[in-house]
């Protein structure tokens, strides 16, 4: 499918989402209240079937992080990309979305984390790489770690 | 042991016999450390744990640039390397809308494709060891040591070669690079069916790894698994297909799949992956051009503009994908690196409950599993 | 017959009338039993020693490589030094293991599979005891390992040890049933529990051509079981590596571990022997019924090296298996043992009695 014809169903199923302009994909930034219902209606729209959660990765800008979430069509091999920002950064909080994509799950412990953003209604949020007693969260630019990261 | 109480075996009432699987273990292949609750010798659940070779590649991509990012994307996937370089080199040239030459276009195929059989070599040593059969592992590594002499002879590294950058390649290939990847296939299109009477006839390791760890299309995707394993199950996700890269459009064929999604397929996957590759990279010489150019006209410092790209490849493993944010600066915003085996991992305790210890190890076995991709 | 030259029963007579000759009769006993453990203590030592070195090279062999071959010309003294090294190494005392048992049970291990030499036939008139029910004790005294073992996972205080040590006594357990009844059918054959009646009852020909089909079908079981129960691939699930490390000996170093490792050894020779002995003929030439000149020509060769070269046979035989084959899992190796060798077992057993009873083997 074309990005406009994609652009079109999803003005249908959402109408505030906005859109950005990418040469790759096409990118919805979604209000962080709606995604969950969102991104259920896109698996499930029957010509859509976006079932596929290929990455999902949280950016961390100046006053807000937001979260992207590649989703494809592994049917039809269209693709979108969903974006998520969060109110502020001292408290964000994004829905998880464990309940549509299995991986999801894993992916969410990752960004919650590295950057610390909180998934809400996550079942098991526990830090996946580093250990639990990690205090502050090193993908965050703010981070600061005077023994192992050399200011330049 | 820290505990002073604890005696031999707990008799609770309701016992959990929990025992760790690593870090330290053989057939974790790196430091994996699974919970894994037994009764008796069968698997209730099992949780992995990762983290023990995190070393924040990610966080150091963000003080580096693009050129420097490339020796860290070799210690990802180390049996992918070229994969990984590639993977990097092409998002960057997107970003900076830079045509490489058509030659390096096949080069780097035919690099991957190499890769990606010494790669499937080595998980066929590491699987066959997993289940018992030793003898494997020295029939597998005999043959990768001949790619690894490929690449030490045009790449000047054995392992972590850094040979892919934003542009083309490091160097020009050797004289000698298609005859010897000729020789090599001739030499291998012998010795590969040697690994079939040696185990995929074999009826211990039919019996062991036939219908064992089910996994539907559905969970496949639902859990993002890919590669090999994931088209075992049929799920279609080679993204040689999907979304052709490099040289991969020039040619036609075979994406390998299988529907019953079973630890043998998985196996039968790979082994036939192996055969597929050496009928690609015989296309891919016989279409290579010739000449001498390696590279494009870079400039000296590569600034992206500003702006996010993504781009995926296929791995041994499967789909790597780099998520580059830029704010125009000659380093990347933010880079984040889609690691196939992050999400294979998670599948283990939907496949692993209900069978034995030794079918934990057969199934993580065939999931293929390299801890420093998934750890990053 | 041709091969009764190289009896070595005047040589063990002489000896013994020289002992009792020149000592009382109690110190003699004793000269005798010291002599006989020292002679056993070195030759156990030897063999195991190069027992260990064999499967190196042959599983070098297996995977094309050379194997050891830096100590020594091809690495013949590459094992004494491993053993040195592990002489040298520090017996670990593991925290919160049952100390009384987790020492013990690696002498139980060895010391079960060194009472089980003691009745094996090595050449004509060399034997240190002659039961008249060999095979019965061979058994007996071989399975005691298997509470070592049991023993060893226990007291570890490690859960892989554990599993390891339940793996095998359920292994050990079934697989006893397949060894005992596949000798049955040469007991019954032959009509005799003793060794040495055994392998003289083999004079005219080898039990595994004289009993043909059950014969050979009770051979390939005992090979089988005799892997199973000695702890060897593909039916090493005690300590497979891939699974649990290394099992019950997880937590043992140093000589402990050298003891459980010359042990497995030494059981697997134990095994080779047995089958040897009853099935091969043990020390006797190969012998055809009908043909003098090949027999007197055979007869040639000295008995210990007929001995030793069919039990390097079924060694070998042995470790071309182990290094083939993947490991089998838990549930499969108990079904193969209870669902096909056992009842092959059985029927095999009262076939051999009825072709007995009718006398329809080559007398």
């Amino acid at each position: 499918m074309e990005q406009e014809q994609l652009k079109e169903k999803i003005v249908a199923l959402l109408p505030e989402a906005e859109f950005m302009t990418n040469k790759q994909y096409l990118d919805v930034i979604v209000p962080a209240n709606k995604l969950h219902a969102f991104v259920t209606s896109l698996k499930e729209t029957n010509d859509l079937k976006f079932d596929y959660l290929f990455c999902l990765s949280g950016v961390d800008w100046p006053n807000y992080f937001t979260v992207v979430y590649h989703i494809t069509s592994s049917e039809y091999g269209h693709s979108i990309v969903v974006k998520v920002k969060t109110d502020g950064r001292e408290n964000p909080e994004v829905p998880s979305l464990f309940d549509i994509y299995a991986t999801a799950e894993f992916h969410e412990r990752e960004v919650y984390d590295l950057l610390g953003v909180k998934f809400t209604n996550h079942p098991d949020l526990r830090r996946i790489f580093l250990e639990d007693t990690w205090v502050g969260y090193p993908l965050r630019k703010d981070y600061k770690d005077e023994i192992n990261i050399i200011e330049r | 042991m820290s505990e002073e109480k604890k005696v031999i075996v707990e008799l609770d009432e309701n016992p959990e016999y929990i025992i760790n699987m690593g870090p330290q273990h053989p057939s974790t292949h790196g430091v994996l450390r699974f919970e894994v609750s037994l009764q008796g010798e069968t698997v209730k659940y099992l949780i992995p744990h990762c983290g023990y070779i995190h070393r924040g590649i990610e966080k150091m991509c963000e003080s580096l640039t693009y050129p420097q990012i490339i020796h860290l994307t070799d210690r990802l996937d180390y049996l992918s390397a070229h994969m990984n370089n590639e993977a990097v080199s092409l998002c960057v040239e997107k970003a900076l809308d830079i045509e490489v030459p058509e030659r390096v276009k096949y080069i780097r195929s035919i690099l991957s494709e190499l890769n990606r059989i010494a790669s499937h070599q080595l998980w066929w040593c590491a699987f066959g060891m997993d289940l018992g059969g030793l003898t494997c592992f020295f029939y597998g590594l005999r043959d990768r040591e001949k790619i690894l002499d490929i690449f030490e002879e045009s790449c000047g590294s054995r392992l972590l070669h850094s040979f892919v950058v934003p542009g083309g390649l490091m160097h020009d290939v050797h004289p000698n690079f298609k005859q010897s990847i000729r020789d090599f296939i001739k030499y291998f299109r012998k010795l590969l069916p040697e690994y079939d009477t040696l185990l995929t006839g074999n009826v211990i390791f039919q019996n062991r790894t036939r219908d064992l760890g089910i996994m539907s299309k559905e969970t496949a995707i639902n859990y993002g698994i890919t590669g090999p394993s994931g088209r075992a199950s049929g799920f279609a996700c080679d993204v040689r297909k999907v979304e052709p890269y490099s040289a991969y459009p020039y040619i036609d064929f075979k994406e390998i799949l299988y529907t019953e999604g079973d630890t043998f397929h998985r196996y039968k996957a790979r082994m036939d992956e192996m055969w597929e590759s050496m009928v690609i990279l015989e296309k891919l010489l016989d279409k290579m051009p010739d000449g001498n150019d390696y590279t494009a006209k870079m400039k000296p410092v590569i600034k992206l503009p500003e702006g996010e790209y993504f781009q995926r490849v296929e791995t041994a493993r499967g789909e790597l994908g780099v998520y580059i944010v830029s704010d125009g600066n000659k380093t990347p915003y933010r880079l984040k690196l889609r690691t196939p085996n992050f999400s294979n991992l998670f599948v283990m305790n939907k496949l692993t409950a209900g069978y034995k210890i030794a079918d934990l190890v057969a199934i993580s076995g065939s999931l293929d599993l390299v801890i420093p991709d998934i750890d990053r | 017959m041709g091969y009764q030259k190289y009896d070595l029963a005047p040589l063990t007579h002489s000896i013994d009338q020289f002992l009792y000759s020149h000592l009382s009769s109690t110190w003699a006993f004793l000269a005798e039993m010291t002599l006989i453990g020292v002679v056993f203590l070195i030759f156990y030592a030897v063999i195991g020693l190069y027992l260990v070195l064999a499967e190196r090279k042959v599983c070098a062999f297996m995977q094309n490589r050379i194997g050891p071959n830096r100590v020594g010309w091809f690495g013949v003294i590459q094992t004494i030094a491993d053993l040195f090294k592990l002489l040298l190494k520090e017996l670990i005392t593991i925290r919160k293991a049952d100390k009384l048992l987790f020492n013990i049970a690696p002498f139980i291990v060895i010391i079960a599979s060194f009472l089980g030499i003691a009745a094996i036939p090595f050449a004509m008139g060399l034997h240190a005891i002659d039961f008249n029910i060999g095979i019965f004790y061979i058994m007996a005294v071989s399975s005691v390992g298997v509470v070592g073992i049991l023993i060893a996972g226990w007291s570890s205080n490690n859960k892989y040890s554990l599993i390891g040590a339940m793996r095998s006594g359920a292994q050990i357990v079934s697989y006893e049933l397949s060894v005992g009844l596949s000798l049955l059918v040469i007991v019954i054959y032959s009509g005799t529990l003793q060794l040495s009646t055994l392998v003289e009852s083999q004079a005219d020909a080898w039990w595994i051509i004289k009993g043909h089909i059950p014969a050979i079908l009770a051979f390939f079981v005992f090979v089988t079981a005799g892997t199973a129960e000695t702890n060897r691939g593909p039916f090493d699930l005690a300590e497979a590596e891939s699974e649990l490390t290394a099992g019950f000996h997880t937590e043992y170093s140093g000589i402990k571990f050298a003891f459980f490792f010359l042990a497995e050894y030494m059981n697997m020779f134990l095994v080779a022997s047995v089958a040897a002995t009853v099935f091969l003929g043990g020390w006797m030439p190969l012998h055809i019924p009908g043909m003098e000149g090949f027999n007197n020509a055979m007869d040639f060769i000295p008995p210990i090296v007929w001995y030793f070269g069919k039990t390097a046979f079924v060694i070998f035989l042995m470790m071309w298996i182990k290094w083939t084959f993947p490991r089998l899992r838990i549930d499969q190796l108990l079904n193969l043992e209870w669902k096909y060798l056992l009842p092959i077992n059985l029927v095999n057993i009262v076939v051999v009695a009825l072709i007995v009873l009718m006398g329809w083997y080559i007398k």
